[in-house]
């Protein structure tokens, strides 16, 4: 069973960079001991009237089956969804409520745009490392389907005064003001507030900056759809993920997609770039090589190593180390979702490792263009110079290394949900390899997020 | 869950008029709840007199239940039922008198009443008087059982090998047979042997018999095996649930309503055997029962038969567990207890299911060839066959072959998943380790087959 290893092997903090610090000397591991997910369902499809605590109870629930967790307290659960109801303040504490834990299990939301479930596992291991917790659930859920419709700024202050108004005169009154056009509802917008610019108008510009060709993108998601087809076939995810609502795998998933057929497919983002000096490939962005709205909830089971062997629960990695970074897409001139590039250097040099020592590089595909505008960017010396604060190219990654079981382009991304899929598919991966080789097997994590956010995490095997 | 032709003419003014009219009246049949009596009332205990020695065991062992126990059949009683030890009757007129006693209290068995026979087997070497004497006891209970009203049962238990009348397994199966858990089993005639040397003690607790147990459930996500999880749950076993991953929704239900894990796997996998064994090893620390439930039908005419239909039911229904019985009995699995689910479909047969039919009595066959296999290791490997039971699949049938299923029983009625349920958690239990390679039919007396 699940035999504790030492990490000295890897030096952990004996080079931290200028920008970290070293882990903090005395804490413990915290071990990923599995993880539970359901399939990922393009909007309005087979979850379009499953609300984001249902599908999180599910995701819970199959967890708590695969685990045995029946009546079980654990120290926390951690996860939150993007689009959230106000309704659901508490969406992750009702969903315990619902589920088969121990209602004395604690809860609670947070929320970190496409990097909520990435961010909540960081969240969960930090506090087993430091003791504060034994065990714990991550995760994140979202749904399209079922997303929150506001009503407008208007209506919404009419509204408010009505329900402060004392009398029924100043009710009237507070409802006089409401216009024709204030009674349009307000869809939900995922918008950069600051900019008004969509993620993919953002990313169009990232990507034609980095100057990556239609052909690459469409390789990144052929890539993603034939590597998750054959990991389901191979039974990857049958104890990763647990069916729902007679929805038995990923229904975004194309198997038989062609180079062929995304090239068919007509360019959705940056088109208003295609003339401009800054694009000289035109528009290369279609809805192949982009992720679709999904519907979607994920979990995984963190535990210190003493939690798990008292469980008998196996274990399949070490929750290492992560970093998260934020870059100013406002008013300098970095990428909207290239936070992540920053922050893995900062966390490597921490732990010092480089690009070298992993296996596996789960890179969040936001947009095909997201992996492969991160990969030319630590490989370009002068960005990483001007940029990164680094002496030269940070380096390569053997793109046989990246999302070998297929990424958001084939899966989908529920935002919320995409941080938990990701580190069970890399505990997973690092576990069976090790397994293989008898070697130490590492796996790099990279989400980006709205806000110009990103989280990153280093995943090893025990 | 009754039918609603059972529910009908038990209930109101239906029930007046069904009486008048002299319709049959399926009886509502009384059904095992932790900490209600054993029987429905007190127990006549009979015998010829050279088997009285043995009855007095037995009856010493039911005063000890806690149950009301009678020698003399008296017209007070409402019997609750009635235990017939014919053990030692060596001609055929040394039963008459226990018989007739039987006979006597028949119409004073109260609903839901059983009569029990313990007896012996004819064996190669007896005289013809004592053979005839012997099969006679099943011709009689299997004829009795029929003439029973009520919910009432018949079923004997036939002692081989030399087995005591008193044996734990003996005893362990004329409680069930007394007990609402058998409440759909009727007109059987069980095997009990002896239990093989170094075979362990009977458990202390009789109403939580696998305690500290660890039974893997196939085909747990829906229907009987759903059932089948909740019972041995609820007898103390920790169950590992196993089903399809694509049936994972349903898996996780049952897992978490038991306490149970749940294991996504498909058991026609090369390494399912070795994939439970680890799964049972690891996270539970050990491996005392499997249930063969998982099974499928592909129902189709053996003129229209696809290759894909016949061969998708025997991978499923048979060579799953003849492989994982091979792996769990190569591994060296000590005293594991075997239950399959085989079917009067495959005692009977039934047209379009040849499949079926070869799956299901693939099944019979291959747990007589296991039974002494798995016996040196000190356990045992049973079969259970469930005759028309009420479940989503047989909800789907044509509403008069439905109806005609229901009501070709003594019981007049399907049998409900639990019933089935009782019979496998029977057979799990550590008591039981006298009865080997037998087939035990859940059936209500079921008109096919024999």
């Amino acid at each position: 069973m699940a035999t504790r290893k030492t990490t000295t092997g890897t030096a952990r903090g004996a080079s931290s960079g200028s920008t970290g610090s070293a882990p903090a000397a005395g804490v413990r591991d915290a071990v990923i001991v599995g993880g539970n997910r359901i399939p990922f369902s393009r909007a309005g499809k087979k979850y379009a009237d499953a609300s984001n605590q249902e599908m999180f109870t599910a995701a819970l629930e199959g967890l708590v089956a695969r685990f045995g967790l029946q009546g079980e307290r654990l120290g926390e659960v951690v996860g939150g969804a993007v689009l959230k109801h106000s309704r659901d303040f508490n969406l992750v504490r009702e969903a315990v409520l619902g589920s088969s834990l121990s209602p004395q299990t604690p809860a609670f939301d947070l929320q970190q745009a496409c990097a909520t479930g990435l961010e909540a596992t960081i969240n969960v291991a930090n506090k087993i490392r430091l003791g504060q917790i034994d065990s714990g659930v991550a995760g994140g859920t979202d749904t399209i389907s079922d997303a929150p419709v506001a009503v407008s700024e208007g209506l919404r202050r009419a509204l408010l005064a009505a329900s402060h108004a004392k009398t029924l005169q100043g009710r009237l009154k507070a409802f006089a003001r409401i216009r024709p056009a204030d009674l349009k509802p307000l869809t939900p917008a995922t918008d950069e507030p600051r900019t008004g610019l969509s993620m993919g108008e953002h990313q169009a510009i990232t990507t034609a900056r980095w100057g990556i060709t239609r052909e690459a993108q469409d390789e990144v998601a052929l890539a993603s759809h034939q590597n998750l087809a054959q990991a389901w076939d191979a039974g990857f995810f049958d104890d990763l993920v647990t069916p729902f609502r007679g929805l038995t795998r990923d229904d975004n998933l194309r198997p038989d997609t062609s180079l062929e057929k995304l090239a068919s497919l007509k360019p959705v983002f940056g088109k208003s770039l295609a003339s401009s000096s800054e694009s000289p490939v035109g528009p290369t962005m279609t809805a192949g090589n982009s992720t679709p709205l999904t519907d979607g909830a994920s979990t995984v089971l963190l535990a210190s190593t003493e939690w798990a062997e008292a469980h008998d629960l196996p274990v399949l990695a070490r929750f290492v180390d992560a970093e998260t970074a934020a870059v100013d897409f406002v008013h300098g001139h970095e990428g909207l979702l290239m936070a992540p590039v920053h922050a893995v250097p900062r966390l490597l040099a921490r732990n010092g490792m480089t690009l070298a020592d992993f296996d596996f590089f789960e890179i969040h595909e936001a947009f095909a263009s997201t992996v492969l505008t991160t990969l030319a960017a630590w490989e370009d010396a002068d960005y990483c110079k001007n940029e990164l604060g680094l002496p030269g190219a940070f380096g390569s990654v053997d793109r046989a290394k990246i999302n070998v079981n297929g990424s958001s382009l084939a899966a989908g991304h529920p935002f919320a949900a995409t941080g938990g899929r990701i580190v069970a598919t890399a505990a997973k991966l690092v576990s069976q390899r090790a397994a293989e080789t008898g070697e130490t097997a590492r796996a790099l994590v990279s989400v980006c997020a709205a806000g110009g956010l990103g989280a990153t995490a280093i995943i090893e095997s025990v | 869950m009754t039918d609603s032709y059972t529910r009908l003419v038990n209930t109101g003014i239906t029930k007046t008029l069904s009486k008048k009219l002299g319709l049959p009246r399926p009886a509502v049949l009384r059904r095992h709840r932790p900490g209600e009596p054993l029987t429905v009332g007190p127990v006549l205990v009979v015998s010829d007199a050279a088997s009285k020695p043995d009855a007095d065991a037995v009856a010493q062992t039911l005063l000890g239940w806690g149950t009301d126990v009678r020698r003399e059949p008296s017209d007070d009683a409402r019997w609750g039922a009635v235990v017939l030890v014919v053990t030692e009757a060596a001609r055929p007129a040394d039963v008459s008198d226990a018989v007739l006693a039987v006979g006597s209290v028949l119409r004073r068995l109260a609903p839901n009443g059983r009569v029990v026979t313990v007896s012996r087997a004819a064996t190669d070497g007896d005289s013809p008087e004592l053979a005839a004497t012997r099969a006679g006891v099943d011709g009689f209970l299997r004829s009795l059982a029929k003439e029973l009203r009520a919910g009432a049962t018949g079923n004997g238990i036939v002692l081989t090998g030399g087995a005591a009348a008193d044996s734990t397994s003996a005893l362990a199966t004329l409680r069930f047979f007394l007990s609402a858990r058998s409440a759909f089993v009727d007109g059987q005639l069980l095997p009990v042997g002896p239990a093989p040397a170094g075979a362990e003690d009977a458990p202390v607790d009789d109403d939580r018999p696998l305690a500290g147990r660890v039974a893997v459930v196939t085909g747990a996500a829906r229907g009987i095996g759903v059932a089948i999880a909740k019972t041995l749950a609820r007898d103390g076993a920790s169950v590992i649930c196993v089903d399809v991953p694509a049936a994972g929704e349903g898996l996780a239900r049952t897992a978490n309503a038991v306490g149970g894990t749940a294991l996504q796997l498909d058991v026609t996998a090369d390494d399912a055997g070795t994939r439970i064994l680890e799964h049972a090893r690891s996270r539970h620390g050990r491996l005392d029962v499997v249930v063969h439930n998982a099974g499928i039908l592909r129902d189709k005419l053996l003129a229209n038969m696809k290759p894909e239909q016949w061969d998708a039911v025997t991978a499923v229904n048979l060579a799953s567990q003849l492989r994982i019985n091979a792996q769990l009995l190569e591994a060296g699995v000590q005293g594991l207890r075997i239950v399959s689910l085989a079917s009067i479909a495959g005692i009977a047969g039934n047209r379009g299911q040849t499949n079926y039919g070869f799956s299901k009595a693939g099944v019979i066959g291959h747990t007589r060839a296991t039974a002494p296999l798995v016996a040196r290791l000190g356990g045992t490997a049973n079969a259970v066959a469930p005759g028309f039971i009420e479940t989503e699949m047989t909800r789907t049938i044509p509403a008069v072959t439905r109806e005609m299923g229901r009501r070709a029983s003594s019981l007049q009625q399907g049998g409900l998943p639990v019933d089935v349920a009782e019979a496998v958690a029977f057979l799990a239990s550590p008591a039981t380790v006298g009865v080997n390679g037998e087939v035990l039919r859940v059936c209500g007396q079921s008109w096919l087959g024999r």
